[in-house]
């Protein structure tokens, strides 16, 4: 368990965390959200007694992490995938963590095989993809057994075989009843492998909470409908009978309807009353990713701009339909405002672009970066684990209609256009 | 592709670099002080000479001996505006931008020998008259026989050098590597060589040696060198050409 | 002016030995305007070798790529034709993100005032002057996409674009891909996120080993490498169960009442449903997951037969057991 009480940093009169509590529960994976800039690697570095916060006290098991009695065993964590020396080898980089925490070197060769470099142990990890370093940085966090595990952003660089990996990984972790923490930027990812979110923006705690609910709590869910092709009359009926109902009611590119305040019986006993027939009548719930970024509005420190195309933008080519205005997409400008407590009125916390605290400074990972494009034909990568044809994971989104292929129930696509 | 848009890329390439700025001042300052300082002390030390170190006596070539050092920092410039290409990964972007891979790495070699060509020549009439102040009552007139010949080619020299390290540059790709070579070589190797006895024949022919000789207005006594000023340029030149000749050769063929 | 392999890369046998390994081999494929194309592989598959013949910086062993019908080293000005993200940190680190693109910008006869554009598109116009060294990764990646755009080209070219973006900087450069495709160019984008490409492409390349696996649309893929089946929710179950059971169509009860038809028609399904007035609460078209077809495409290729054993386990192992 890991437990953050008032947590607050100052870098000078900036301040990169505020005022921060939270609990991080065994048994789940937590993911950890934020926008680029909020905090996010501060507050783990603070958990790790790598930065001392300027107030409050964040413990682990009840210590603060230096006085833990032999931390590496209850604590591993993935911080940056690069903090290795790149002339030493993996087993070596790996005995020489083992030997400082009095664990055996045979464990060394049981995590080397379990994150799959057993055929380049004894290479430099300089030679080394960002996927190999980054599944060397995760054997260096499971060297000592321990109990609670940080991962930031685990899937960085890793090919499709080690996201899947790394996801199911986490997933046992938590369910052997470890503490599993992890922050990523990939929503998508996060969807399908947390349990519970704690997100912040502008050093702030914005919400923590299971991931249903903060789905839920962020965003609408709807309801897609099909009306046979052959009779585009119907469709018209249907759209006007569920208006009438006090549905919402927006077209979808392919023809189908999006409708929201209406549960789907309700809509079926509508259809059925104004006769007519259903060729798909399908729940969703919308995307992590939808409801995080009506969440984070306001509290993102660092974006682009609306319209990315002036002087790219071309007229739309005949027959292309115009964008639609669907809810949580496609524009950014259209984010409904930010939840009463995304508000982030911490005073002294940046607005501006670059004004990105300390912590999380556009200059810190930019250093050293190894290309992540680099190949090591040498080298390839054994996957760890055979890649099981995983049925959709707990928390997944819910799969999505046939006419439009994309897996997740994120509305998608057409608004685009 | 027109070449000229190249050659403007190039320049905003080259200027848009510190390590430009400072490898170029250094050359001036390092080839300029130590030619102060040679030059003076070179003054001091005339009386003490005997006759033929007298007769040898080349004020001219004194005050050009900072190029020793200097040149350094010239084969710094020129082996970084290459290399760093490689080093930084930039080369991928610019051989996408640009594929026509001679065009792009003639113009870089241009726009650079451009701005060398001015700075060493810039430095080299510099280090000539501040020199012969140094030198007093024995210094030599620019318009001595040789001497303009010997200032111009002092410039010259340094630009070829630049252009060498260029061309080498393109061979090895890797910063530390080009510099690891040609530092030691212009250093050591090829100054062990061209005073050896039994290497000097062979040393004479190497660019700088070779190179160097225009810069020298004093033919010393019992010089056997086959080749004269313009002709030791002349050989500097054919290095360069075979230098950059090779860089093209591989930068065509290799995958970048 | 333009042909009509016009804003397409041809792909033809295109080959690539390194020593003795074989990265590339004889991939054949077109990727055409209108939609974005994924490129899809497991590490070490030759995608980025791939990524870079096209770009004419690599050269094919044997075979041939053609950008609008032309070799790449014959495109005059060819950022105005392609552009391409190869490797966010492709970038002196010691010039300004402005200079970087400017010089980029004069090498192929593109106005300047392009480069602010360009910056201020991918919302770095705030640290233009600043030296690229200083940058974060995420910050690396929009000066490679703002390279990219910057000769307006027909074709672009993303290799892992959302690598280092925070959540609001992929939704963005996911946005972006679509609408330049929307427009009619030619979007090919590589990477490892499955759930991202998912929400991306349109039309899907897939290459295992060097070579070709798969170069079909999305839908395509995953009705072909997963399975497909209609959810089906009603309060009337024995009622359908029998309509359908008439019909020939064979339901399979998954729990909490809901039905199960493998490889069913929507569409079937509602008029038959319409006919006897049954009530339906649910009739969901599901598909698997990109991930889950691409798993199951890239496990029956030879690479990946290897690892069929159970890895050991990570954790209580029993040195620990000991003390």
């Amino acid at each position: 368990m890991i437990e953050a009480v008032g947590l607050t940093k100052r870098y000078g009169d900036k301040t990169a965390v505020y005022n921060l509590s939270f609990q991080v529960r065994p048994g789940a994976v937590t993911g950890f959200l934020g926008p680029n800039g909020s905090g996010k690697s501060t507050t783990m570095r603070m958990i790790l007694g790598l930065d001392n916060p300027t107030a409050g006290t964040v413990t682990i098991g009840g210590h603060p992490y230096r006085r833990l009695p032999n931390a590496p065993r209850q604590v591993g964590a993935l911080l940056d995938a690069k903090a290795v020396h790149g002339g030493r080898s993996a087993r070596n980089h790996l005995l020489s963590l083992a030997q400082l925490s009095g664990i055996p070197a045979r464990r060394v060769d049981e995590v080397l095989g379990v994150v799959g470099l057993q055929d380049v142990a004894k290479k430099r990890s300089k030679g080394f993809s960002l996927g190999m370093g980054q599944r060397l940085g995760i054997a260096a966090a499971l060297l000592g057994d321990p109990q609670v595990l940080l991962f930031d952003e685990p899937v960085n660089g890793l090919d499709p075989e080690g996201i899947l990996w790394v996801r199911n990984l986490m997933k046992a972790l938590a369910a052997e009843g470890r503490t599993v923490f992890v922050s990523s930027h990939l929503m998508s990812e996060m969807a399908l492998t947390a349990d519970h979110l704690i997100v912040i923006g502008r050093g702030q705690l914005l919400a923590d909470m299971s991931i249903t609910d903060f789905i839920s709590a962020n965003s609408a869910d709807f309801a897609r409908v099909r009306t046979p092709d052959s009779d585009p009359q119907l469709r018209e009926k249907l759209s006007s009978a569920l208006t009438e109902a006090g549905g919402r009611v927006l077209p979808e590119q392919d023809g189908a309807l999006r409708i929201m305040g209406l549960p789907l019986p309700r809509i079926s006993d509508i259809a059925h009353d104004a006769g007519v027939r259903l060729w798909e009548l399908s729940p969703h719930q919308a995307s992590l990713e939808e409801a995080y970024m009506r969440m984070t509005q306001g509290a993102v420190d660092y974006r682009s701009t609306i319209d990315q195309k002036s002087g790219l933008q071309q007229p739309l080519p005949p027959g292309a339909q115009p964008p639609m205005p669907v809810p949580g997409q496609g524009q950014p400008g259209w984010y409904a405002p930010p939840p009463p407590q995304a508000g982030g009125q911490p005073p002294t916390v940046p607005q501006g672009p670059y004004g990105a605290p300390a912590g999380a400074s556009p200059a810190g990972p930019a250093a050293g970066q190894p290309n992540p494009y680099a190949q090591a034909p040498a080298a390839p990568q054994q996957p760890a684990a055979p890649a099981p044809a995983a049925p959709p994971a707990g928390g997944a989104p819910a799969p999505a209609p046939q006419t439009a292929p994309q897996p997740a129930a994120e509305p998608k696509s057409e608004d685009a256009r | 592709m027109a070449a000229t848009q190249v050659i403007r890329s190039e320049w905003t390439k080259i200027r848009s670099v510190a390590s430009t700025v400072w490898t170029l001042s250094l050359a001036v300052v390092v080839t300029l002080a130590l030619s102060m300082l040679i030059s003076a002390l070179s003054a001091n030390e005339f009386d003490k000479l005997n006759a033929q170190d007298r007769s040898d006596f080349d004020p001219t070539f004194i005050s050009f001996a900072g190029m020793t050092l200097g040149q350094l920092a010239m084969i710094v410039f020129g082996v970084l505006v290459v290399s760093n290409e490689y080093s930084s990964g930039m080369i991928r972007t610019s051989l996408a931008a640009v594929p026509q891979r001679g065009t792009f790495l003639f113009s870089k070699v241009a726009v650079a020998t451009g701005l060398a060509l001015v700075v060493g020549m810039a430095t080299s009439f510099a280090a000539f008259f501040l020199g012969q102040a140094m030198l007093g009552e024995h210094r030599a007139q620019l318009g001595d026989t040789g001497v303009l010949r010997a200032v111009v080619g002092g410039g010259l020299y340094m630009t070829l050098i630049a252009m060498f390290s260029m061309g080498v540059a393109a061979m090895l790709r890797s910063p530390m590597l080009g510099l690891g070579i040609l530092m030691p070589f212009f250093f050591l190797i090829s100054n062990i060589l061209g005073n050896v006895d039994a290497t000097r024949k062979v040393g004479r022919f190497l660019p700088d040696q070779a190179g160097s000789r225009i810069m020298q207005v004093v033919t010393p006594v019992g010089d056997d060198t086959p080749y004269g000023p313009w002709g030791g340029l002349g050989i500097m030149a054919l290095w360069v050409i075979a230098a950059l000749g090779g860089g093209y050769a591989l930068l065509k063929r290799r995958d970048a | 002016m333009r042909s009509s392999v016009a804003c397409m890369i041809e792909l033809e046998g295109l080959t690539k030995r390194y020593g003795g390994k074989l990265a590339v081999d004889n991939l054949t494929f077109t990727v055409r305007p209108g939609v974005v194309t994924g490129f899809l592989g497991p590490n070490g598959a030759g995608k980025s070798t791939t990524m870079r013949m096209m770009l004419g910086l690599d050269r094919p062993t044997a075979g041939d790529v053609r950008i609008d019908g032309r070799h790449y080293d014959r495109l005059t000005d060819p950022l105005k034709y392609i552009g391409a993200l190869l490797d966010a940190k492709a970038v002196h680190g010691g010039r300004s993100a402005h200079n970087h693109l400017l010089c980029l910008a004069q090498s192929n006869g593109i106005p300047a005032r392009r480069v602010h554009e360009v910056l201020d598109a991918v919302g770095l116009t705030a640290v233009a002057r600043k030296k690229a060294k200083g940058f974060s990764y995420g910050m690396g990646q929009r000066l490679g996409i703002a390279a990219a755009l910057l000769g307006d080209p027909q074709i672009l070219m993303f290799d892992e674009p959302v690598n280092g973006l925070d959540p609001e900087g992929i939704h963005w450069i996911r946005h972006l891909m679509k609408s330049l495709a929307a427009q009619g160019r030619t979007v090919f984008v590589s990477s490892h996120l499955m759930s991202e490409m998912a929400l991306t492409a349109d039309h899907l390349v897939v290459i295992g080993q060097g070579r070709l696996l798969a170069d079909t649309s999305m839908a395509g893929f995953i009705a072909q490498n997963s399975r497909s089946y209609v959810r089906i929710r009603t309060p009337q179950r024995e009622r359908l169960l029998d309509v359908l059971h008439e019909a020939g169509i064979t339901a399979v009860e998954s729990g909490s009442g809901v039905l199960e038809i493998d490889g069913g028609k929507p569409e079937r399904i509602g008029e038959l449903a319409a006919q006897h007035h049954i009530v339906l609460h649910e009739l969901s078209p599901q598909q698997a997951s990109l991930e889950e077809a691409f798993m199951q495409l890239t496990a029956e290729s030879v690479e990946y037969h290897a690892h069929t054993d159970t890895p050991a386990r990570p954790w209580g192992a029993d040195w620990q057991k000991g003390d």
